[in-house]
């Protein structure tokens, strides 16, 4: 705790679990008037849901709330609102089509009989805008304005007269360095003013910049609450993806004694513009690959141009020193590439099939769509997977989305052995299922790397990248800056790569 | 979820029952014919003139045959996450094609695969639209909606026929005609739907088409060419439109495209949705949809030997449609299971 005088608002013990996922586990975190506090931590640490709850659009399971030391019950975002707890979310809730006062008067009743007054709402606009010093014409369509104006109008129409909290969710997110830091002003502003700010952001700088103090949360606990000046670049970034790991997960990777077998795949000057830069990358066989960056870095867009989920508009593959003229997922799987992706519900899974369909569905479709599995294969198939994988199911043919996250992810990686790939691209393979199937998961990694597959692993979980690659590829700011391989790879030399400028 | 099946084994199959999807549908089926009986004393009687088997059973099934084939086809595009509303629109270009063929002499049996070729031909524009330039399904066929009787006019008036009548032994014979005493339509809906069932349950397109409509990114990441498999079941709708095409022109001797098959799409949808599919995509329940479109006609027919006024028609379909729905819903089967297993304690 930093200390300082009473705190604004108080969270005691919150929990929050979600089907299959723990998302908060007992957070304790107080934020100060007139300090800026900055939440970090990866995708899936929590830090949305921590606000969600804070703002009443999440109820949580258990915990307390206290406001100026008395505790409260945020039952809703209009609750939280009168309350004098304001939050912009990340998906900017304007209307895009209306105009600047239409969607001031959206947010509040002024008339009476559920009429708008617009001599009211007109006004209460510009006295809204005038506060941030945004003179702009209010019956202009918000679409028309910047993402910056937008942002400060968004930020406005959640100030209140008596609002004692201002929670922003990424709200730089797709604002270049001048909006930036014309935001940035309105913020000390506010600051000034005697508003306690939460500021959720993936820009490591931007933390250094505005906030005073920082809170960092992983996978739903709160690893630590500081001040900046406590603080280095380096520190942060052990504590957002630096894991101690068990020691079992410690001795996966016998690294003394590691030669890797031939080139498998080739890339040269891949790249897409706005995306990432272009990049070289070379799988070999029986070799894992670790791909290490924090959020934003590039990590998730570099396995899916290599994979073709997302069209390259720059340089070329080559398997097998054969140039694949075209990259599509559809032409990778026949190549013998598979790929996991991070985001299971989105892009992994299809949650109304059963889990053997779910299973076969990609070594189907590299068969092609006439020469059907038959349904006895299937069924062998998924029972040997669900048997390999130790998937907790009673039986093959429930609903996938019916399953809890771990399983759901051995699902999809049983779906990409099954297409028996030669290349194995994994995003976060690990990402929010408990320790045990943790555990699993590295340790078939590298046992499917003894058996001459070559592997490209991402995660935000450092300690996992040193345990299971045999090389690893360092990235920021969507360019890779660097590989490290052999006993170079240490948590240290990865994170004074990353926090180098 | 299954906790009452659990519990009490005695009721478990009754429950079960109680919540599979088919069992509502093929319930209100059933009811309606009850009903029917009780209107109309003598419904169930079959006879046989002129060598083909007649009855108000026989009739429901010979109107719903251009529902049931167009439903087919839309149970694979609404599978997909899509909707096809040209049906209507191709069925009236498969009639101008038939009738302006016929009028240049052409043998029928090639006049067949014209008409079926048409169907097709529909389904891949529609299928270029939506999955090719990624525009919304709705919007897309809306556009064959709204010009396909146009086009049908146009194709009529190739040869100056303003209501242009024909004679096709060949066509009739597949729509009014009969074989051992059955109606030769029913044999052709039957034929559609073995033909269909087998392309998508022997092949892996059925399984296909579920993935990309149940996520279509996740389908196209796990390697499914999602693009294609849309467009595939947007022709293979079109070609399910272009038999209803056969069989409704050759039963009214001419090329209406102005009023023929007015409204189908919205019967074949309805026909899909109370088979159990929902719109939202995902799954194909082709036998059910098959269901859906006898409830659908068995409903008109009984209004009308019920000697209800025309005028409430509609309106009673849609009160037994909506009942039907509801019962369709996963809530509502869950709620009468539970009160149910609670009557029997």
């Amino acid at each position: 705790m930093t200390g300082l005088g009473s705190p604004r608002v108080e969270l005691r013990n919150i929990h929050k679990s979600f089907p299959g996922v723990v998302a908060l586990d007992d957070v304790n975190l107080s934020f100060q008037p007139g300090r800026v506090h900055a939440l970090l931590g990866e995708n899936g640490a929590g830090k949305s849901t921590l606000i969600k709850v804070l703002s009443g659009a999440l109820a949580m399971d258990s915990g307390q709330i206290f406001l100026d030391g008395q505790l409260v019950d945020v039952t809703s975002t209009t609750a939280a609102q009168a309350m004098g707890i304001s939050t912009v979310f990340q998906e900017v809730n304007l209307i895009p089509a209306m105009s600047v006062v239409k969607n001031m008067a959206l947010a509040r009743n002024n008339g009476r009989y559920g009429f708008i007054s617009w001599k009211r709402a007109r006004k209460d606009a510009t006295d809204r805008l005038k506060r941030l010093r945004l003179d702009i014409d209010i019956e202009r369509p918000v679409g028309s304005y910047s993402v910056a104006i937008q942002q400060l109008i968004a930020i406005s129409r959640a100030l209140e007269d008596n609002t004692s909290i201002l929670v922003l969710d990424e709200p730089t997110a797709s604002l270049d360095a001048k909006e930036t830091a014309s935001l940035f002003a309105v913020i000390n502003e506010l600051k000034s003013n005697g508003i306690a700010i939460v500021f959720i952001t993936h820009f490591l700088d931007q933390v250094f910049d505005i906030s005073d103090d920082v809170s960092i949360l992983r996978n739903g606990q709160l690893v630590s609450t500081d001040q900046i000046k406590d603080l280095t670049r380096q520190d942060v970034i052990t504590q957002m993806i630096g894991r101690e790991l068990d020691e079992a997960e410690h001795t996966a990777a016998d690294k003394s004694n590691f030669t890797a077998g031939k080139d498998m795949l080739v890339a040269k000057g891949l790249g897409r513009h706005r995306t990432l830069a272009p990049f070289d990358l070379t799988l070999r066989a029986g070799e894992v690959v670790g791909l290490a960056g924090l959020l934003g870095s590039g990590r998730t867009e570099m396995v899916k141009l290599v994979f073709g989920a997302i069209q390259a508009d720059a340089g070329s593959i080559e398997i097998d020193g054969v140039k694949m003229p075209k990259i599509s997922p559809q032409k990778s799987l026949r190549a013998g590439i598979a790929f996991c992706p991070e985001d299971r519900k989105a892009e992994g899974l299809i949650g109304e099939l059963s889990i053997r369909e779910n299973i076969m569905l990609s070594m189907q479709a590299k068969r092609g769509w006439l020469k059907r599995v038959s349904r006895k294969e299937q069924e062998k198939l998924a029972e040997e997977m669900i048997k390999a994988l130790a998937i907790a199911t009673p039986d093959a043919e429930k609903p996938v989305g019916q399953l809890s996250g771990g399983n759901q992810q051995k699902v999809v990686l049983a779906r990409s052995l099954a297409s028996t790939p030669r290349i194995l691209l994994l995003d976060e393979p690990t990402r929010g299922i408990d320790v045990g199937a943790h555990a699993e998961i590295i340790a078939l990694i590298r046992r499917l790397c003894a058996d001459g597959m070559a592997l490209l692993v991402a995660s935000s979980e450092l300690d996992e990248i040193v345990a299971a690659a045999d090389r690893v590829v360092v990235m920021r700011d969507r360019h890779k800056i660097g590989e490290i391989d052999g006993k170079e790879i240490t948590r240290d030399n990865i994170i004074q790569m990353i926090a180098s400028q | 979820m299954s906790d009452i099946s659990q519990n009490n084994t005695s009721m478990g199959w009754f429950s079960a029952i109680i919540r599979h999807r088919s069992t509502w549908p093929i319930v209100a089926l059933c009811v309606i014919l009850i009903v029917d009986g009780f209107i109309s004393p003598n419904f169930y009687e079959i006879r046989i003139v002129q060598g083909r088997l007649f009855g108000n059973l026989i009739d429901i099934m010979y109107r719903a045959v251009p529902t049931a084939l167009v439903a087919i086809g839309m149970a694979l595009v609404i599978g997909t996450k899509g909707i096809d509303l040209s049906v209507g629109s191709i069925i009236a270009i498969c009639g101008a094609v038939i009738s302006w063929r016929i009028h240049a002499g052409d043998t029928h049996f090639v006049i067949l695969l014209y008409a079926l070729g048409a169907g097709v031909m529909c389904g891949v524009w529609n299928g270029i639209l939506v999955a090719g330039m990624g525009i919304q399904p709705i919007i897309a066929t809306l556009i064959l909606m709204v010009s396909g009787r146009g086009v049908g006019l146009l194709i009529n008036s190739l040869y100056g026929g303003t209501n242009p009548s024909f004679e096709s032994p060949l066509l009739q014979g597949l729509s009014t005609g009969h074989i051992w005493l059955i109606p030769t339509r029913l044999f052709v809906a039957a034929a559609v739907f073995l033909g269909i069932w087998l392309l998508i349950r022997r092949t892996a397109l059925g399984l296909f088409i579920e993935a990309v409509g149940g996520n279509a990114s996740s389908a196209n990441i796990a390697g499914v060419n999602a693009r294609f498999i849309t467009f595939l079941a947007y022709v293979i709708c079109g070609l399910c439109a272009g038999w209803a095409g056969v069989i409704m022109t050759a039963d009214i001797h001419t090329s209406d495209p102005i009023s023929v098959a007015m409204y189908i799409e919205l019967d074949a949808i309805l026909a899909v949705v109370i088979g159990g599919a929902s719109l939202a995509g995902g799954r194909i329940y082709l036998g059910m949809t098959i269901i859906g479109a006898l409830i659908i006609q068995a409903l008109t027919t009984s209004i009308l030997i019920s000697g209800l006024r025309p005028e409430y028609n509609l309106v009673v379909k849609a009160v037994v449609v909506l009942f039907v729905l509801l019962l369709q819903s996963a809530n509502a089967r869950q709620a009468i299971a539970t009160i149910f297993s609670r009557l029997k304690r």
